[in-house]
């Protein structure tokens, strides 16, 4: 670790004035990062990861964007709320249990008490060719080096949007259940504020792994709206990991059903552990749309979001292991007493 | 140590004398300690795992503020000596010494030392350090070119003979009911929670060392021989061991590069190293491949064992595990053949790591029973029940003491065995699988030779001086018990002072030997001071008495008739201060020169399974519970039993504390526990606690620990069999055979995934 700055920004402006760059990975070259709960900042910094010159706490900005709000409309997030804070909320457990869910199977409990909402989606890869430097080939960390994990140890790595150039698998659970649910994004930047759908937040890593959002330079995230609809109580997490808790996904997936008796009005599917972003499951949706909700249905759809998917050696099981998933994610929803 | 006065003697079940210290904070442990001034280190290891340094570049790292120096192998050539490899008599658990040429032979090996006045700028200037390497292709391991295969016999110039009996093959080919296979266990690291550190502190030419070691003797033995000083002018100082479990036993070779850097500087040096460098500066779990043969008649009973297995090493020493010393010997069985190999690849130094051969052989034994049990249609605790023997196969010679049937009877019994259905894939719950499977479970008895001075003062306080080492089990406890007993006094009137190798040597804390060693000579120093007290008795209130009849208990000397001399009455007579007696034991059975070699700090246990008159060992029965799920196939462990015995037991809270851990670890051994090496380059890629997993609160929610009464009448005058390293050896079998039993699919490669029975 080399010497930085520590300050506290009062206010966003102060945060904005500072941070020249806060989600793209290119250390060497990041002056300024943001530090709200930072259970994944000082992980990366210990390990010189991440080195910026200047590391700036947002958390006193909890005020003003650390907010769990439920309205008509839907139900609104701040970024600087934490985990555990939203996992436990009455109202987001009983009206979008899979929100509570994918924050609750995540990451420990003392974690879930520090980790904020915003940082939470863009936590790093846990690609362990990417976390540890002693290893020359990371396109993600250093541009153009290669992909040690193609070839290497990929057990837990990616097989839906994944590139020549990376492999590696978004870690988190809670993306999933935003982009299930459809939810906004909400930036501020140098440039005003902007909202995004949080499925767009994230980029496949393509020839630019390093690249991993498209937030600009400055901007912050400020919170998530997640619109509420008829599919979000019948929604659920199912996360299977390799042990019973503190694991990172093997596979995952969010479901939020609209049902109309035993036939599908309209599905919506997020996939995790098996995809280089929190990933949008459309063509098992369109599988299922109108369709009776049965084992057979259900394996159709998980059919239909795996083919496209690409093994890589170590991670020849996980297209099997995200069907069956899915399909388990899908049953117990419809199941679900609402 | 101990506060207030609790009662202790051997059996009972007194807390931990050092519990209040440690959960409070004020046990130090090695980096703890204060010495005034010190510079850090931070290591600096290599990127590749063959090769040789080709160039570096120490400028940007040298103009890091409040570098002192940079130690390569360049200034470092020649500084540290060969200590010899623990295994051919020597003191280093690898024989790998970095810093002293320019050649690379494993991932992760010690390239340089950066010394600062502060610890982050050390590390900083580490970070700056470019090395550059010119890189020769390693070899990783199994299916590596360039991995040079010989047997163990050959490695060990003949010393080492693969243990057998009869025609296995013939008598396999000939029997009713035969079961092969082959079977894997992974590259596994230690990780105890204490990281490794080192403090080297040198004042008038005397070494002081703090550091975690199960061997403090053999750590101040092996730097002397290091550093070309006398043994007499270093002085390792050890009182708590964060956990170890094998990996402080020997000397790494961090610590004599450490105790130059002090001497260079001519101030105290302070390491801690990180985590991942742990997976490569210390030792860990080979990686092995196994192959098992079982041949029985058509009642189940065993005709022919063939049991064959092959250890990955690093290029220069030849360690291995060898457990068919133990599987060749469990069961009745006429025929038997083992073969040991070992792989000679570009890695470094495995070593011990609980029960180091027990666990990877008895996994494939043990599986391999349940496999011959499935085909013989026979329950799998009655197939070793018609297997049972009081003598080993091999030499024909008698254990001194065997409950394994006891175990598995009084076990089966709690677990519920009797409800089994022994169908596979039949029992189930909700979404979930349900498989039952046990196994046996056996650590060898070892004793080593040990010293041990015990002081009463006359106020009626006892002192217990040996060197043994608290590496988490309770030894503190355990030997202030032996005292307490010995001399007839509460638990809190013993002070016993360990982990210092100024103090009379005691064993190496490995194989489970401590307590039944140092126990044994703690008890003859006491019953050397109750001599004394006894044979000055001839007036006072045990005038006449037979002195050989006098016993202290609760603070007075007794006779069998209830006469009674206070202590301090009974100490004025005998003595006019202080009694002080310094013991030694040779147990039975071990050579004459084991004192001596436990004197120079040599690893010299025996007992176990290399008797000449009998064998003797610990022995249990493991349930466990599996659950996999029927769609997703995540394995998950509700419930896991364990019913042992092993002779006397001197603690049985610590005793069970010891078996839970090792049930747990056992656990973790068989479900998630994996070093993972990458092919390619033959380096570790899950070098840290997040990615390599263990077991959670959440995976252990019941851990069920059984004690059966077993008496032990040879092994040593306690009747003690060593139980450190039992728990986890059962383990891994029990839960592949209920993961059997449960899917129906026979995993015999560790640990089993959720895409091992997907």
């Amino acid at each position: 670790m080399r010497p930085f700055a520590f300050e506290r920004a009062p206010d966003l402006a102060a945060a904005q004035r500072v941070v020249a760059l806060s989600a793209s990975s290119r250390a060497e070259t990041v002056p300024a990062m943001l530090l709200a709960g930072g259970t994944t900042l000082l992980d990366l910094m210990k390990l010189d990861v991440l080195r910026p010159e200047r590391v700036v706490d947002i958390n006193a900005l909890a005020g003003r964007f650390g907010g769990v709000a439920a309205e008509p409309a839907g139900l609104r997030l701040g970024a600087l709320a934490r985990m555990a804070q939203v996992a436990d909320d009455a109202g987001v457990r009983r009206d979008y249990p899979v929100i509570a869910e994918s924050l609750a199977l995540a990451a420990s409990a003392q974690l879930r008490n520090m980790a904020s909402l915003g940082g939470n989606v863009l936590q790093r890869t846990r690609c362990s060719y990417f976390r540890d430097v002693s290893h020359a080939a990371c396109n993600k960390r250093n541009p153009g080096s290669g992909c040690a994990a193609l070839g290497g140890c990929n057990r837990q790595h990616a097989v839906l949007g994944t590139s020549d150039h990376c492999i590696a698998t978004y870690p988190g659970d809670f993306a999933q259940a935003l982009v299930a649910l459809d939810a906004v994004v909400e930036i501020e930047g140098p440039q005003g504020a902007r909202r995004l759908p949080f499925a767009g937040l994230h980029r496949l890593p393509g020839d630019r792994p390093d690249e991993e959002t498209v937030l600009r330079p400055g901007e912050i995230i400020a919170g998530f709206l997640v619109p509420a609809g008829p599919w979000a109580r019948r929604s659920r997490y199912v996360k299977v990991r390799d042990r019973e808790s503190y694991a990172f996904a093997a596979a995952s997936a969010a479901v939020a059903l609209d049902l109309d008796g035993d036939r599908v009005r309209e599905a919506r599917i997020a996939l995790g552990g098996v995809a280089t972003i929190p990933w949008r499951a459309r063509e098992a949706e369109a599988a299922l749309a109108g369709q009776v909700l049965d084992e057979a249905g259900a394996e159709r759809a998980a059919a239909a979001a795996f083919r496209e998917a690409r093994t890589h050696g170590d991670n020849d099981h996980k297209p099997e292991l995200g069907r069956r998933t899915l399909v388990r994610a899908l049953l117990e929803a419809a199941r679900m007493e609402i | 140590m101990p506060d207030g006065s609790m009662s202790g003697r051997i059996g009972q079940s007194p807390v931990r004398v050092d519990g209040r210290a440690k959960v409070t904070g004020a046990a130090h442990y090695a980096s703890d300690m204060a010495v005034p001034n010190p510079a850090w280190a931070w290591l600096v290891t290599s990127a590749i795992a063959r090769g040789r340094i080709a160039a570096i570049d120490e400028a940007a790292a040298r103009a890091v503020p409040g570098v002192l120096d940079i130690l390569t192998h360049r200034s470092m050539r020649g500084e540290v000596g060969d200590a010899g490899f623990f295994a051919g008599g020597g003191y280093a658990g690898s024989t790998i010494r970095p810093l002293q040429d320019d050649r690379v032979r494993h991932d992760g090996e010690i390239v340089a030392i950066v010394l600062a006045e502060g610890l982050e700028q050390a590390r900083e200037a580490a970070y700056r350090l470019r090395i550059d390497y010119a890189e020769e292709t390693p070899a990783a391991g199994f299916g590596s070119e360039g991995a040079e295969l010989v047997s163990a016999r050959e490695a060990s110039g003949g010393s080492f003979e693969d243990p057998g009996v009869g025609d296995a093959d013939a008598a396999f080919a000939g029997a009713a009911i035969r079961v092969a296979a082959d079977y894997a266990t992974p590259t596994q690291h230690h990780n105890p929670i204490e990281l490794f550190t080192t403090t080297a502190q040198w004042e008038d030419g005397r070494l002081t060392v703090f550091e975690g070691s199960q061997y403090v003797h053999g750590l101040k033995n092996g730097l002397a021989a290091q550093l070309g000083l006398d043994p007499a002018m270093v002085r390792v100082e050890s009182p708590y061991i964060g956990g170890a479990f094998g990996s402080r036993g020997s000397l790494t070779q961090r610590t004599a590069l450490i105790a130059v850097a002090a001497r260079r500087l001519n101030r105290p040096v302070k390491l801690v190293a990180t985590r991942d460098q742990g997976f490569t500066i210390a030792s860990y779990r080979a990686e092995t491949r196994q192959h098992v043969k079982l041949g029985a008649d058509t009642d189940g009973r065993l005709v022919a064992l063939v049991h064959e297995g092959t250890e990955v090493t690093s290029r220069p020493d030849p360690y291995k595990v060898a457990g068919t010393q133990t599987t060749s010997r469990i069961y009745a069985c006429p025929n038997i053949r083992t073969r040991v190999s070992l792989l000679h690849a570009d890695r470094n130094t495995p070593g011990f790591m609980r029960s180091p051969p027990e666990l990877p052989y008895m996994f494939a034994l043990e599986s391999a029973m349940d496999e011959l049990a499935h085909a013989a249609g026979l329950d799998p605790i009655e197939l070793r029940r018609r297997n049972d023997t009081m003598r080993e196969p091999i030499k024909g010679l008698p254990w001194t003491s065997r409950s394994l049937m006891p175990c598995f009877d009084r076990g089966a019994a709690a677990f519920g065995w009797a409800e089994r259905n022994p169908a596979p894939r039949s029992m189930r719950e909700g979404d979930w699988l349900v498989g039952w499977g046990c196994a046996t479970t056996i650590y060898p008895t070892h004793l080593g030779a040990a010293t041990a001075r015990v002081t009463l003062t006359p106020d009626g306080r006892a002192r217990v001086q040996t060197a043994a080492h608290e590496i988490g089990t309770g030894t503190y406890t355990v030997v202030a018990q032996a005292a307490a007993e010995g001399l007839g006094l509460p638990l809190g009137k013993v002070l016993v002072e360990m982990g210092d190798s100024d103090l009379p040597p005691a064993p190496v804390s490995g194989g489970s030997n401590v307590t039944a060693s140092v126990c044994t000579v703690v008890m003859q120093a006491c019953e050397q001071i109750r001599a004394r007290l006894a044979a000055a008795a001839t007036e006072g209130p045990l005038q006449g008495r037979d002195p050989a009849t006098l016993r202290l208990l609760d603070g007075a000397l007794r006779a069998p008739d209830g006469a009674a001399e206070p202590l301090a009455a009974a100490m004025a007579r005998a003595a006019n201060g202080a009694i002080e007696v310094y013991a030694e034991n040779i147990p039975e059975g071990l050579p004459p020169d084991s004192l001596k070699k436990l004197y120079q700090g040599k690893q010299a246990l025996g007992g176990g399974l290399e008797g000449k008159q009998h064998v003797m060992a610990a022995f249990g029965a493991e349930f466990v519970e599996v659950r996999v799920h029927s769609r997703t196939a995540e394995l998950r462990v509700p419930r896991i039993l364990g019913a042992f015995a092993a002779g006397r037991i001197v603690n049985p809270r610590t005793a069970r504390s010891q078996l839970m851990g090792g049930l747990i670890w056992g656990i973790g051994s068989a479900l998630h526990e994996a070093t993972e090496i990458d092919r390619r380059t033959a380096r570790y890629v899950n070098d840290n606690i997040a990615e390599y997993l263990i077991p959670v609160n959440a995976d252990v929610p019941q851990v069920e620990v059984l004690f059966v009464e077993e008496e032990e009448r040879t092994a040593n005058p306690l009747g003690i069999k060593g139980l450190g390293e039992l728990g986890n050896v059962g383990t891994n079998a029990a839960i592949a055979n209920a993961v059997f039993h449960a899917t129906g699919k026979r995993v015999r490669e560790l640990p089993i995934r959720i895409e091992s029975v997907l």
